[in-house]
């Protein structure tokens, strides 16, 4: 039986077509995955499902019969649920409370928070989903958060599940933990909709998967007669590698030497404790490691943006221990950072204006104090041509454009500025497949340029795939150098785990 | 495409704001009928008295200068993310000191004048320094210390009034004309109205305003640390400068409202029981104009317009001045809710989203 049947649909926002034409269909019991790249229009056609957008065109068929979902209360009556990405918790409450919220069922006015309770660790059981329901939100890891959201749908009487993307918050681990409660509850007798980028992902967990591209529906596939390759194909909408392009190359000179760094954390440890480093010219330098081994302080330490306690570091021969950001810019070091939010964009900004953060105050983007906007949008536009940022235009803020795009407009500013030093920190951190190509592409031609770069990840994948030599860091200090051609998982899992200290645990 | 849309909703803001403005006349004119007044007749006084008489322009003009200055003020910091609640602090400051140059500085006609306003502003950009160095540098929010220096600002020039200025009395003596704004001619045109250069010097530093935030390096990186304090640093930009700078250029727009008031309207300096409000207007005038300087413009001449001929409308109509600050309020309330754009929008189905 079909549980879901979305015909016809189209949703139109102004300037584009977000849904054009769609044909979903999902069956009972199934795990549908609903892949495409950033602003495919995945999103959009699952908030018209679940009712927070209308259609412009088209029919939704819930068990067989035409329905209008006109908000998200209707689609919880007809058994939608949606587990959305950004968790929507209050967090000094407890699990119980959280879980009841908008959904009280109070008799005269009173709650009765042990019947409540009792109905969700019975729903926690059935599902394995390990839910204590008297702990606090604050206190419970993301990926129990995550089943927290899980059981607000099921406890309101949710059939058919929306993920989505549920699996960008969460560690390796949990990602099996939640492939394995899918699982259980589609054994159930739910229905699951995926919504994803992640092509692994897919291949282990999904039966089969509708492919978006453009707005529009360009195939639906069975999981078990495609593989990685095709689907990635589809997606993108030609054939992409996953390998890299790169030529042996013989390292020049050291452009970079930290020596004994330290720095501190917010909480004043020592975050970066005594760490020695080098990278040469020509040269893609790997930083693996265990998130929250001082890679950000490190990171900071050396753009300025953190006080430096001991330690010095030189690049190009010169001592910029110590350095204000502004002159660690000047002196040639280019920053991706590992929060494009938070770091690297300013939103409200347009654009054109991102474009020239670091450099807005130079020639001839200023001249006597005066900002010369035509300049400036003269040099977006050729940047955005040249890094193919997809945006309507260089005047629109960069809050609009999807997480790829704005990535690709960071890479095209760093890179632009042609540093010596380039710093990639997280650089294709929530990407799809398309954008971490092209992302990938370019940090190997800064280093085939000559230029230094440090590539710091926490996807093992990208490191040993970019990286000429791989730096372990662990506890503030690099523990261990690997070539990544030889080097084997095990090999650095026991680095990054801290190498004797793996005995102790 | 992308700029018509834009321009669309620009348009949408001003549509909103004037929606409001009506709903708010219209809550005052409930207000009149419940009381027993005829609405018609008292908006009919209120207009017809701010507006069509040369002496009543020139005094509408007059109640206009000071809250289009603070408005500003207000704007210009709320465009750099600072929420500068003290504008009637720097504002009181920057009247005390225009009245010291003026009374204590023999200068020669013109110049007085000049110096006086100078130090107006530079009062409130003092006035302003310390709430901005305690937010750059200790973190402290600015609107609990601006509170308090608007208290301190009041006691101060209520003390200096008393003790120095004027001891004894309840009033400074009158600033020689060398330092006043009012001028004959600009006077005779209103038909002797109080109206004073206050307005030029207003208007001006409008058009400063708009510059400075759009057109100037400086103004790119105060919008930047406003926007996003932490990409504002990664880009190099120092923040704490901002910051602090941002809390002055503010607080002179606050001292230059109060210094234009002092040399061009009142021409001494009073001890005064509360504050004037002139101040805490600045924040409704910059609210309802959407932190725009032709916003801010428009949005000081119609509360301008309701505050003097308010005042008119008791005498004419007998409708109590209150009502006007009813209207004022259920303006603002109106603005603030939003809720124009929510039944706007409701209507449109959030038509305007274009990421998707």
């Amino acid at each position: 039986m079909n549980v879901v049947e979305m015909v016809g649909i189209t949703k139109r926002f102004p300037g584009i077509i977000a849904n054009d034409q769609i044909n979903l269909t999902v069956r009972k019991g199934e795990i549908h995955a609903l892949l495409g790249e950033n602003g495919a229009g995945k999103s959009t056609l699952m908030n018209i499902l679940f009712g927070l957008y209308q259609p412009d065109e088209g029919e939704i068929r819930i068990n067989e019969k035409p329905v209008k979902i006109t908000g998200p209360t209707v689609a919880n009556k007809l058994g939608i649920g949606m587990v959305h990405q950004h968790f929507m918790l209050v967090e000094p409450f407890t699990v119980t409370e959280n879980i009841i919220l908008g959904d009280e069922r109070s008799k005269f006015g009173l709650l009765n928070i042990k019947k409540a309770e009792k109905e969700i660790q019975r729903l926690s059981d059935q599902y394995g989903l390990k839910v204590d329901p008297r702990a606090k939100i604050a206190d419970i890891s993301v990926g129990m958060q995550q089943r927290v959201e899980i059981l607000k749908t099921l406890y309101r009487g949710a059939d058919i599940l929306i993920f989505d993307e549920p699996t960008a918050v969460l560690t390796p681990q949990e990602i099996e933990e939640l492939t394995e409660i899918m699982r259980r509850l589609v054994d159930e007798g739910k229905t699951i909709i995926f919504i994803t980028h992640k092509l692994k992902e897919i291949m282990s967990t999904c039966d089969r998967v509708t492919v978006i591209r453009r707005g529009k529906v360009i195939q639906t596939v069975d999981v078990a007669e495609t593989n990685e390759n095709e689907l990635a194909a589809l997606m993108v909408g030609r054939e992409v590698s996953f390998t890299v392009e790169k030529e042996k190359k013989q390292p020049g000179e050291p452009i970079v030497k930290i020596s004994q760094l330290v720095a501190l954390d917010h909480r004043g440890v020592r975050a970066v404790n005594g760490l020695d480093l080098e990278v040469r010219a020509g040269e893609i330098v790997g930083l693996a490691g265990v998130d929250g081994n001082g890679q950000t302080e490190l990171i900071e330490a050396i753009t300025g943006l953190r006080d430096i306690e001991s330690g010095s570091i030189h690049i190009n021969g010169k001592d910029m221990t110590r350095f204000k950001p502004r002159k660690v810019i000047e002196a040639g070091v280019g920053h991706i950072p590992e929060d494009r939010h938070k770091r690297g964009l300013v939103l409200d900004f347009t654009v054109s204006e991102n474009m020239v953060l670091q450099s807005y105050y130079q020639a001839p983007f200023t001249k006597r104090g005066i900002i010369q906007n035509g300049e400036i949008d003269q040099y977006a536009k050729r940047l955005i041509k040249e890094f193919d940022v997809r945006t309507p235009n260089e005047h629109v803020p960069i809050r609009g454009l999807s997480g790829g795009n704005q990535q690709k407009a960071i890479i095209a500013r760093e890179v632009d500025r042609d540093p010596d030093f380039l710093i990639a920190a997280q650089p294709t951190r929530g990407l799809d497949v398309g954008a971490i190509e092209s992302i990938h592409r370019r940090l190997v031609e800064q280093r085939d340029k000559g230029k230094a770069v440090l590539l710091v990840s926490l996807e093992l994948d990208e490191v040993l795939k970019l990286s000429d030599r791989v730096a372990v860091i662990y506890e503030g200090k690099i523990v261990g150098w690997v070539d990544p051609e030889t080097t084997t998982e095990e090999e650095l899992g026991l680095l990054m785990a801290g190498g004797k200290k793996q005995e102790v645990k | 495409m992308q700029q018509l849309f834009s321009r669309m909703n620009k348009m949408s803001t001003f549509l909103a704001s004037l929606i409001s403005i009506v709903l708010g006349m219209l809550i005052g004119a409930i207000m009149m009928v419940a009381a027993g007044y005829n609405p018609l007749e008292a908006y009919n006084a209120l207009f017809v008295s701010a507006l069509f008489q040369p002496y009543d322009l020139g005094e509408t003009i007059r109640t206009v200068t000071p809250l289009l200055l603070t408005g500003l003020a207000v704007a210009i910091a709320f465009r750099t993310g600072l929420f500068n609640i003290g504008v009637e602090g720097q504002f009181i400051v920057g009247q005390m000191a225009a009245i010291i140059v003026g009374l204590k500085l023999p200068l020669p006609s013109g110049l007085h004048a000049v110096a006086a306003v100078i130090a107006g502003g530079l009062a409130g950009a003092i006035w302003a320094y310390l709430p901005g160095l305690l937010k750059a540098v200790r973190g402290v929010h600015e609107v609990i210390i601006t509170i308090m220096m608007n208290y301190i600002a009041l006691y101060l020039s209520n003390a200096v009034v008393f003790h120095l200025l004027a001891p004894g009395a309840d009033s400074t003596e009158k600033i020689p004309d060398s330092a006043s704004l009012r001028v004959q001619w600009l006077s005779d045109l209103f038909g002797g109205a109080r109206v004073h250069l206050g307005i030029l010097i207003a208007l001006a530093a409008a058009f400063v305003m708009y510059v400075l935030v759009w057109r100037t390096r400086l103004g790119y990186e105060l919008r930047a640390v406003g926007f996003n304090p932490l990409a504002a640093e990664y880009a190099g930009m120092n923040v704490k400068k901002s910051v602090i700078l941002s809390m002055m250029i503010s607080g002179a727009f606050a001292g230059l409202a109060g210094a234009v008031e002092a040399l061009g309207t009142n021409g001494y300096l009073p001890i005064m029981n509360d504050f004037t409000g002139i101040g805490f207007d600045g924040i409704a005038v910059a609210l309802l104009g959407a932190n725009t300087p032709v916003g801010v413009i428009l949005a000081s001449i119609l509360f301008g317009v309701l505050e003097y001929g308010g005042g008119n409308m008791q005498f004419e109509a007998g409708v109590p001045f209150e009502v006007i600050r009813v209207v004022f309020a259920a303006i603002i309330l109106f603005v603030a809710a939003n809720i124009v754009e929510k039944i706007f929008h409701s209507r449109r189905k959030k038509g305007v989203k274009t990421n998707a």
